[in-house]
């Protein structure tokens, strides 16, 4: 099972998704932004940085990089993504996922570990979990404020596709706490902390991300 | 040639931090009676030809966010015409 994970100009998290991938037990492959080509990979992480110094918006050039243009062809035909912090922006600026992400109220950096719910047990990147189960894993962004209007909110509500909701205090003013989101189909997920620098003792605040690896494997071998 | 420029603003209803803190600043400047700060950028395109269909797409697609953001699109000068 062949995961691949995308590498624009200013990625900061690809190592650690490649790595993140390796730990639960899939094949990692390095993908670049500049090349069309897939490698053959069964889904994709879009991981976290700044692609292209978050000029303009932060996504807002990365989705328009060569690569780009399968990966969002591929989603559309049910191939499992997880765009992570900057891979969520890219996500919503590619028009994969309804709303965007703006600047946070508080005007901060925020870097902390982060305590989410698991609201949606059952997209292709969330199986591992149980609906509801409580996790820890970092969250560190500028620009992770997450705004729809309330009718996509409303909608996203009733299908089901808020992913992950921040526990305890609003860490960035998102909209209803949204941590993440996904697609009508479950395929493509957007996420805004850092599940893949939570998959090991070793470092960060324990191994409650590596949930979201091994879900996608799961997801895969059933389809 | 021309300079068209594109102007793009939040929309009123999102919030804008950066203006906020901006606006927080001017008091503590001793500048008083300014009752909001809205901040937005500004584009200026250098064309070969004035064509509206372009420029609007331009400013769709990569220039704005239109799920955020909202843009206006100014023809400013015709270039040659200011160099004289």
């Amino acid at each position: 099972m062949k995961i691949g994970v995308v590498t624009f100009p200013g990625s900061l998290d690809d190592i650690d998704a490649v790595r993140a991938i390796g730990f639960a037990g899939a094949d990692a492959v390095s993908l670049w932004h500049g090349d069309r080509d897939l490698m053959g990979v069964d889904a994709v992480v879009l991981p976290g940085g700044f692609s292209y110094g978050d000029y303009l918006r932060c996504g807002a050039i990365a989705r328009f990089a060569p690569i780009m243009d399968t990966i969002v062809a591929a989603a559309e035909g049910g191939m499992p993504v997880l765009g992570i912090c900057n891979g969520f922006q890219i996500l919503c600026e590619s028009h994969l996922l309804p709303g965007a992400l703006i600047r946070n109220d508080h005007r901060k950096f925020v870097c902390r570990d982060q305590r989410l719910r698991i609201d949606n047990a059952n997209s292709a990147w969330t199986t591992s979990y149980e609906a509801g189960q409580e996790i820890v894993v970092p969250l560190k962004n500028g620009e992770g404020g997450y705004v729809a209007d309330e009718s996509t909110l409303d909608l996203l509500e009733s299908e089901g596709r808020v992913v992950a909701r921040y526990l305890g205090a609003n860490p960035n003013g998102s909209m209803r706490f949204i941590a993440g989101i996904s697609n009508e189909r479950g395929n493509v997920v957007g996420l805004m902390p850092h599940p893949e620098h939570a998959i090991e003792d070793l470092c960060g605040p324990g191994t409650d991300g590596l949930g979201f690896f091994t879900s996608v494997m799961q997801s895969l071998a059933v389809s | 040639m021309a300079r068209v420029v594109v102007d793009v603003m939040l929309k009123s209803e999102i919030l804008d931090p950066q203006g906020k803190a901006v606006h927080g600043a001017l008091p503590r400047m001793g500048f008083s009676g300014i009752s909001d700060v809205r901040q937005g950028k500004r584009f200026e395109l250098v064309v070969d030809e004035v064509d509206l269909d372009k420029i609007n797409a331009i400013a769709e697609t990569l220039l704005s966010n239109p799920v955020i953001e909202d843009y206006a699109v100014h023809v400013e000068t015709a270039v040659g015409e200011v160099d004289q």
